[in-house]
């Protein structure tokens, strides 16, 4: 039972680092499809 | 598209179908409007109807016979206006963008239609039918065979069947591969299932958090994916007791069970259709979730013509140019059919370890199974670990 708590509880680590790792490795559609110039914040 | 999805299909699971060629018909006259489609291509092409519109997807002006600067049509390049129109839809023409991105210099890619009209109709529908069908199948054996009990006298000993770590890589792979199921079910069939009984808000909140922990999630499946075939693949490979169990159904429908190994031929099966699935739901995933980067099918179509397996289907040349677009709406295609077959298979593994089989629970639970269970399921794995401890089988004296 633990292994399958500790195993869920990884789920949710890995996917929340997942996401954070993603979000600054310069991957975002407007990354990708915009230059410099162009700002869209 | 379609047709071209289905070679792939077949060129995995083997399936022996026989398609329906289209009857090519003799080239229709096309004088009366000087080689431009006409009424009877229109309407064929409103019933649905495949044409063979080369000569208009080809007439596309020839700028190696343009004319000269001076004369007329000289600076459009050898290609009059409709000729750059027919271009532009049919996607040859040379655009230039200052738009970045493989797809921003394509500006008509009709295969979307398909894509989304096979995505709304057969796939949502047999799809869906291939799970509700599995889950009916599973009650059905329910009724009819009952929970698989344990034969024996229990003995009240229990052996280590799982350790921590193989317990921690099959559940991460399990609670992920449930999210994933679910979230990708929402995303699918959400907008034809939920938005009527939710409302577009409500709908429009939940797609958002579902593509969220689908996108994310996705890492820890392809980790324990990883994981699972390095702890097992050398328990999978099969061998000859795997043919004795096949050809006794496994003992499900008769008394007593065929003596198996840690996994029997059924769990290796199962381990299999993982793996490869798996992994191949994995690499088209990794596609969509960086869009353009990784382009599957154009490849894997040349491939399939070069061997001339496209051929022997009869499916006749698969398409090698294909648009961006067309890169992604395949591989989402295909992401969907393969995961829905394996939906289908977990099903009857979680029905299998759960409430099918007594005992089974267990192995998955605490690692420790009752060695009767073991004897009766894995009978040659318990001899293995007996022997291995230094336990002479069931019977002998101890040693000392």
């Amino acid at each position: 039972m633990r292994a399958m708590i500790t195993a869920f509880v990884a789920v949710a680590v890995i996917a929340v680092g997942a996401n954070i790792i993603l979000d600054n490795v310069g991957f975002s559609s407007q990354d990708r499809s915009s230059s410099n110039a162009v700002r869209l914040d | 598209m379609f047709r071209a999805l289905i070679v792939l299909l077949l060129s995995v699971f083997i399936a022996s179908t026989s398609f329906a060629q289209d009857a090519t018909a003799p080239a229709p006259d096309r004088s009366a409007t000087g080689g431009a489609q006409t009424l009877e291509d229109i309407l064929a092409r409103q019933r649905g109807e495949e044409i063979d519109d080369s000569f208009r997807r080809d007439a596309t002006g020839d700028p190696d016979s343009a004319a000269g600067m001076a004369e007329q049509l000289g600076t459009l390049g050898g290609a009059s206006d409709p000729e750059l129109w027919r271009a532009l839809r049919y996607n040859s023409a040379d655009i230039t963008s200052s738009s970045r991105g493989p797809a921003a210099t394509v500006l008509v890619q009709d295969g979307g239609m398909r894509w989304l009209e096979f995505r709304q109709g057969p796939l949502i529908k047999y799809g869906g039918y291939l799970l509700l069908g599995t889950i009916a199948l599973l009650a059905l054996f329910f009724l009819i065979r009952g929970r698989i009990r344990i034969d024996g006298e229990k003995t009240g000993r229990t052996i280590e069947r799982f350790k921590s770590v193989e317990r921690f890589g099959h559940w991460m792979l399990a609670g992920s591969f449930i999210l994933l199921g679910i979230t990708g079910l929402v995303s699918l069939m959400g907008r034809k299932f939920l938005i009527p009984v939710f409302g577009h808000d409500s709908f429009a909140l939940l797609a958002t958090w579902s593509k969220w922990v689908h996108n994310n999630v996705s890492w820890a499946f392809m980790i324990a994916l990883v994981m699972i075939f390095v702890m097992w693949v050398v328990h999978n490979l099969p061998d000859r007791t795997d043919l004795n169990w096949l050809a006794k159904g496994g003992g499900i429908f008769t008394k007593g069970h065929p003596p198996a190994k840690k996994f029997n031929a059924g769990q290796k099966l199962i381990f299999w259709s993982v793996i490869v699935l798996g992994t191949s739901i994995s690499v088209s995933g990794l596609a969509l979730l960086f869009p353009f980067e990784i382009n599957l099918f154009s490849a894997t179509f040349a491939k399939l013509n070069s061997l001339g397996i496209s051929g022997a289907l009869g499916l006749g040349e698969l398409p090698t140019a294909l648009a961006p677009h067309e890169e992604m709406q395949l591989s989402q295609l295909w992401h969907a059919i393969v995961s829905f077959v394996l939906m289908a298979i977990i099903l009857a593994h979680i029905y299998i370890g759960s409430v099918g089989m007594e005992g089974a629970y267990a192995a998955m639970g605490s690692g420790e199974v009752e060695e009767q269970w073991a004897r009766e399921h894995h009978s040659l794995w318990v001899d293995e670990v007996k022997a291995k401890e230094g336990t002479a089988p069931e019977g002998a004296t101890p040693a000392e």
